[in-house]
C-alpha cells in the first residue's frame, strides 16, 4: 500500500499497488543491479539517511538483503531484533516504534508475526514503513523482486503462465505473488491439498487444482513454497512423506518433464521435502538469482520512498 | 509545464560542424586516441559521446571507449527536486589511467558535472578529465568549466534550452525559449 499521507510513502502490500507502479519499479531495479556489479558497490543516493530495520521474527536473508540495500544507497542502517531488544523485556511495539522515531530516522523496515503490524506502524512514526512480511498478510519485496527475476529470464510476465505449489494458506509470499503476478497480466494456478487453500481464494482471479502433474505440463514458472515444517502437527495433511509424493518436485517429475519450467523458491528450501536434493541442485542458479535480485529491488524500493520521487 | 520555443539558435548542419570541430579539438590536445574515452551524461549526452566517437574514428582511424553515466543517484539534490527514473550506467571498459572526456548537452549550473564526476571516479582513476558541452549556458553555481564547447549561449537564468537529437527526438537542433505553466 504506497499511500500518499502529505509528503510520506508507505510500501505495506502488493494488492495496493498500481501495475505501473510495479513495472517502475522493476525497470529501476535493472540500474540498481548495474550497482552491484561495480568494483566500489556504493552510490551516495541516500547519503545521510538512517534506516531501522526492525524485525521480529527470525530472518536472515530478508534482512540481510535490507541491510545490504541500504548500505549500497549509502544510508546508515541500525539492526534491531526482537530477541535482543527491550521487546524481550516486555516493551510494545508501539513504545518501540516510538523510542525508534525519538531517535530521527528516516525510514522503518518492519518484519512481524502479525498481519497489519506495519499498517499499524504508520500511525505511529512520521516516515516511510515498508513491510519486510507480516504475519500470513504480504511480503511485498519478495513479491516484486520474483517478478524481477521472472521478467530477466523470461523476456516477459503478461500472459506467463505461474503455477504456484504448496501452503498457500499460511504463505504471504503466495499471497503477494498472486496480487503481483495478475496485476501484471500472467496466469496463475494454485497447486495444493484443499486443507492449504483458503476458501475464497479463487476471488483473487486464480485457477485451484489438487494435481501436480496437471500443473508442471501448464506452466512457464514453477513457483515452490517452503513447507513450514511447524505446520506438520497442525494435521493440514497426513505427513511430510504424503506430501512429497503427492506434491514435491521429485526426480521422477523432473527429468520427465520437456520443456522444464523454470523452478523458484523463495527460501530456505527443504530439500527431500517440496523439492528433491538434485533436483535442488539444477535449479540453484535461478534461486541465488532470486536472492541477488532482492537487493537490486530493494535498492530501487528504498531509493523510491527516500530520494527524490515525492511529488 | 510546456517549453515554447522563441528561437532556433543551431540546426542539423550546425551540430554536424559542431561534433567535426570538437571531434579535432579533443584528438588535437589529447594527442590522437591512444587511452581515449568518451563518456556521455544520460540521456542527450550519451548520443554526443557516440557521433564524437564515430567521427574521431574516421579521423584518425583506431577505436575509442565510449560509455554511459546516469547521475541521479549522485545528484546534490535528490530531496528538493523530483528525481527523474534512474537509468543504466554502462563502463565496459577500465578506466584507470584513460583519458576521459565527459560528454554533456547543456552546461548550465554545473551540478550534473560534478555529479558525473563522481559517478565516474567510482569506476577507477582516470589520468585526465575533461569535459565536452554542446551548449554552455553560463549561471555555474559550481567551480567547473567546459574543455570544448560546442556554442557559447549567454542566457538569462529563467529562459530554458532545449537540445533535440536526431536519435531520440528525431530532429537536429538546439532552441531556446521558456517554460510556461498551462
Amino acid at each position: 500500500m504506497r499511500e500518499v499521507r502529505g509528503n510520506r510513502r508507505d510500501l505495506l502490500s502488493i494488492s495496493s499497488l498500481e501495475k505501473d507502479e510495479i513495472i517502475n519499479l522493476l525497470n529501476s531495479a535493472r540500474s540498481f543491479a548495474e550497482v552491484s556489479t561495480r568494483s566500489v558497490k556504493k552510490v551516495p543516493a541516500l547519503r545521510g539517511k538512517t534506516i531501522v530495520n526492525l524485525f521480529m521474527e527470525p530472518s536472515t536473508r530478508t534482512r540481510m538483503s535490507f541491510e545490504l540495500a541500504a548500505k549500497r544507497l549509502s544510508a546508515d542502517v541500525v539492526n534491531f531484533s526482537s530477541s535482543t531488544s527491550s521487546l524481550s523485556k516486555g516493551e510494545s511495539l508501539k513504545d518501540t516504534a516510538k523510542t525508534i522515531v525519538a531517535m530521527g530516522v528516516d525510514a522503518v523496515v518492519v518484519r512481524h508475526g502479525s498481519a497489519g503490524a506495519p499498517q499499524m506502524m504508520t500511525a505511529w512514526v512520521d516516515c516511510p514503513v515498508i513491510n519486510a512480511g507480516d504475519g500470513m498478510h504480504e511480503h511485498p519485496t519478495q513479491a516484486l523482486l520474483d517478478l524481477f527475476t521472472i521478467r530477466e529470464l523470461l523476456g516477459r510476465l503478461e500472459g506467463l503462465k505461474v503455477a504456484i505449489v504448496g501452503d498457500i494458506d499460511h504463505s504471504r509470499v503466495a499471497r503477494s505473488n498472486i496480487h503481483a503476478l495478475r496485476k501484471v497480466g500472467a496466469e496463475v494456478l494454485l497447486v495444493a491439498p484443499q486443507s492449504l487453500i483458503p476458501q475464497d481464494i479463487r476471488r483473487m482471479g486464480v485457477e485451484v487444482t489438487g494435481a501436480l502433474d496437471e500443473a508442471l505440463g501448464w506452466c512457464d514458472v514453477l513457483y515452490l513454497l517452503r513447507i513450514q515444517l511447524e505446520r506438520v502437527n497442525e494435521s493440514r495433511f497426513p505427513s511430510l512423506r504424503e506430501y512429497t509424493l503427492l506434491y514435491g518436485l521429485t526426480e521422477a517429475r523432473w527429468f520427465e518433464l520437456d520443456p522444464k519450467p523454470l523452478v523458484m523458491h523463495p527460501g530456505p528450501m527443504n530439500r527431500g521435502v517440496e523439492i528433491d536434493s538434485r533436483v535442488a541442485d539444477e535449479v540453484e542458479s535461478v534461486i541465488t538469482g532470486q536472492v541477488a535480485a532482492g537487493v537490486a529491488l530493494r535498492m530501487a524500493v528504498l531509493y523510491d520512498l527516500l530520494g527524490g520521487s515525492r511529488g | 509545464m510546456v517549453f515554447e520555443a522563441r528561437a532556433q539558435l543551431l540546426d542539423a548542419d550546425d551540430i554536424a560542424r559542431i561534433i567535426r570541430r570538437v571531434s579535432h579539438e579533443i584528438l588535437e590536445r589529447n594527442k590522437g586516441w591512444d587511452d581515449l574515452a568518451l563518456v556521455g551524461v544520460r540521456t542527450r549526452g550519451v548520443f554526443l559521446a557516440r557521433r564524437l566517437a564515430r567521427t574521431i574514428e574516421e579521423i584518425e582511424g583506431g577505436s575509442v571507449y565510449v560509455g554511459e553515466l546516469d547521475v541521479s543517484l549522485y545528484r546534490d539534490d535528490v530531496a528538493i527536486r523530483r528525481a527523474s527514473k534512474v537509468g543504466v550506467t554502462q563502463i565496459d571498459f577500465d578506466v584507470n589511467d584513460k583519458k576521459v572526456v565527459i560528454v554533456d548537452d547543456v552546461l548550465f549550473t554545473g551540478r550534473t558535472t560534478r555529479a558525473a564526476m563522481d559517478a565516474l571516479m567510482d569506476f577507477g582513476r582516470p589520468a585526465v578529465v575533461q569535459l565536452a558541452v554542446l551548449i554552455d549556458r553560463g549561471h555555474r553555481e559550481v567551480p567547473i568549466r567546459a574543455d570544448y564547447v560546442g556554442k557559447n549561449l549567454p542566457t538569462s537564468g529563467n529562459e530554458k534550452v532545449k537540445v533535440s537529437l536526431t536519435e531520440i527526438d528525431g530532429t537536429d537542433m538546439v532552441e531556446v525559449g521558456e517554460e510556461l505553466e498551462r
